[in-house]
């Protein structure tokens, strides 16, 4: 099923959490919206899913009109962060929910519940935990179930609220392989929030950026990380080594001093020169465009950083290449292999 | 006492809760002074009088009417409460309208109000010429000294006991869990039954709990509003009092010791249905 946002904005008395947002989600898809807390990525989530609703614009599923169907209409699945599970309720009947809460001709008979729910436990591989309620289990297991209950309904969509966001980091890792290869077994259309950028990347066919209630880029993850269409993209995704500069006349300032770098068609104006770390080179100060006083070199495993104060006094943080030591206090010239120049907004 | 600490067997357990034993040893002393010990006085003194007589005492009409009368009426305000109670709730935890801290303010009223006055202030209210009662009284409904006026004094002083216990646990209940419940399909009614209500019903019950121990126990407010007629708006309390003031002090604290027992009883009873109402869904 395909999801369609037209024009959706949502405010919450001052905050425009939502500011005209259009955003196809192709079915079948695993989507990530990713973005800083504010960005407006969970309301918008919570739109789709019916909990919310926008101040003006269409959801459309399928084509067809969503918001005018309520949440218990929509047959969507919600895993929310912090599980919101039935403390009352075994892990059985909690997964059974929303098999037991049907009316009519849509009500199963128990043995039927029964053989749903027993095949969900082992697809989330918790079937020995059947018996236990929520306080007794882990917040990894907690998840699983919390899981295992909203695909109960057969959703047309499954919708994740920063599913992993209060797992520790070791368990997070396992369940978001674990997630992904749900995924492929079960390709009903999924949209996960997140603003664990590693978990965006590495699960979603399509990552969507959002800041401040507006979407900043659409891509898969490798354009989304390789080609960032915005300062904001490429600032939250990934490291960023930003250099303030400048462009008139068509060149690129830094400091005091002309460049050599293009500044890529950015009009006059103050811009900022944007890099991966691992692609600024180390050279010697009067060969370089940009030049700074080494303030401190950090190890951490295999990588060093070195803190860079530039003449104006910003501070930039570099990958150190193999091979070079730089001495604290001396001076040290950078050389973006590959940079990305954008106006500063 | 420290050499007597220190000599303790092996297996006590450690704890990082200091104290359990000045703790235990307050709490008993204080629960003796203040509650055991008056307790065993009401016992001892009923003991002057004979079994036989004991039993001519709580079994004569009168009484027995005056206990039917103060359990059954409790008992009803307090399901009375329990209901009313809960929808208020509701409204004052789900619900932003204006005034609703006055209103919130309001229920803790009858905390504070001497009984007496609500008493009086209940019977001028009901009776046939007060503003309501002159209201009801075309119906052919007569609220001031019946038994109907004993439950109205009992819901007023019971109200803010449901009120207050299950507002906090209402107000913690996490809004996501009913989110989850509509999310896989259940309409507002299933998902108060199955979720919303379970997650307060220990709440609720123990509301239920105070409101009707406090029923049971009230004298003030409800001997204004009564009428007081023996066999007929006669609560135990009222009769225990006009036995003491007869000077007969052994039939005043049989009654006394029949009210307890049954209270003790049907609170314990309360007390139970709580317990396994927190436990519930533990095992199958």
């Amino acid at each position: 099923m395909s999801i369609d946002i037209l024009n959706v904005t949502k405010r919450f008395k001052t905050f425009t959490a939502l500011d005209a947002v259009n955003l196809h989600i192709p079915g079948g898809q695993l989507v990530a919206l990713l973005g800083p807390s504010g960005s407006g990525k969970t309301t918008l989530l919570r739109i789709i899913a019916g909990l919310d609703w926008p101040d003006s614009g269409e959801v459309r599923f399928d084509g067809q009109d969503a918001l005018a169907r309520s949440v218990r209409e929509r047959n969507v699945g919600f895993v929310f962060q912090h599980y919101a599970l039935f403390r009352h309720m075994n892990v059985f009947e909690n997964v059974a929910f929303g098999l037991r809460v049907r009316k009519g001709a849509d009500k199963l008979p128990e043995a039927a519940i029964r053989e749903k729910v027993n095949q969900l436990l082992s697809l989330v591989q918790i079937d020995w935990l059947a018996d236990r309620r929520p306080n007794q289990l882990s917040g990894g297991q907690r998840q699983r179930v919390a899981l295992a209950r909203a695909l109960a309904i057969s959703p047309r969509i499954l919708l994740l609220d920063e599913p992993f966001g209060a797992l520790d980091a070791k368990v997070r890792k396992e369940l978001r392989r674990w997630l992904r290869n749900l995924h492929e077994e079960l390709p009903v259309t999924s949209v996960l929030v997140t603003h664990d950028q590693e978990e965006a990347l590495e699960l979603a066919d399509t990552v969507v950026v959002m800041g401040k209630g507006r979407i900043e880029q659409v891509g898969s993850p490798q354009e989304v990380y390789d080609a960032p269409a915005t300062a904001f993209v490429h600032d939250f995704i990934g490291e960023s080594l930003s250099l303030p500069a400048r462009v008139s006349g068509g060149r690129l300032h830094v400091g005091a001093g002309e460049t050599a770098l293009d500044p890529q068609g950015v009009e006059d104006g103050p811009v900022r020169i944007l890099a991966r770390p691992h692609d600024v080179d180390f050279a010697e100060p009067d060969a370089a465009p940009v030049r700074g006083r080494v303030l401190a070199v950090r190890t951490f495993g295999p990588t060093r950083r070195a803190d860079i104060v530039l003449g104006d006094g910003d501070i930039v943080e570099a990958a150190v290449p193999p091979g070079i030591h730089p001495a604290v206090g001396a001076q040290i010239g950078l050389v973006p292999r590959r940079y990305r120049v954008f106006p500063t907004a | 006492m420290i050499t007597e600490t220190l000599s303790l067997p092996v297996g006590r357990q450690r704890s990082v809760i200091p104290g359990f034993g000045i703790t235990l040893g307050l709490t008993l002393t204080w629960l003796s002074v203040i509650v055991l010990l008056p307790l065993s006085a009401l016992f001892i003194k009923t003991s002057e009088i004979s079994l036989e007589r004991f039993i001519a005492i709580v079994t004569s009409t009168r009484t027995l009417h005056a206990l039917q009368v103060s359990f059954g009426l409790s008992l009803a305000a307090a399901v009375l409460n329990l209901i009313f109670g809960t929808i208020v709730v509701w409204a004052l935890v789900r619900y932003d309208f204006p005034f609703r801290r006055v209103v919130d303010a309001i229920i803790d009223i009858p905390f504070a109000l001497p009984t007496a006055v609500a008493g009086i202030a209940l019977t001028s209210l009901y009776a046939e010429n007060g503003w309501v009662g002159s209201l009801l009284a075309p119906l052919g409904i007569k609220v001031a000294f019946t038994q109907l006026g004993i439950l109205v004094a009992l819901i007023f002083i019971g109200l803010p006991f449901v009120v207050r216990t299950v507002q906090p646990v209402l107000a913690d209940l996490d809004a996501e869990l009913e989110e989850a419940a509509a999310s896989l399909g259940a309409s507002r009614w299933e998902t108060i039954r199955r979720v919303v209500l379970p997650a307060i019903l220990p709440a609720l019950l123990t509301g239920f709990a105070l409101a009707f121990a406090r029923a049971v126990g009230e004298y003030g407010s409800v001997i204004f509003i009564a009428g007081n007629l023996p066999g007929q708006t006669e609560i135990a309390p009222l009769l225990i009092v006009i036995r003491l003031e007869e000077f007969r002090y052994a039939d005043a604290t049989a009654i006394a010791c029949v009210m307890l027992l049954a209270s003790f009883t049907l609170l314990l009873l309360i007390n139970r249905l709580q317990r396994w109402s927190e436990m519930r869904g533990t095992g199958a």
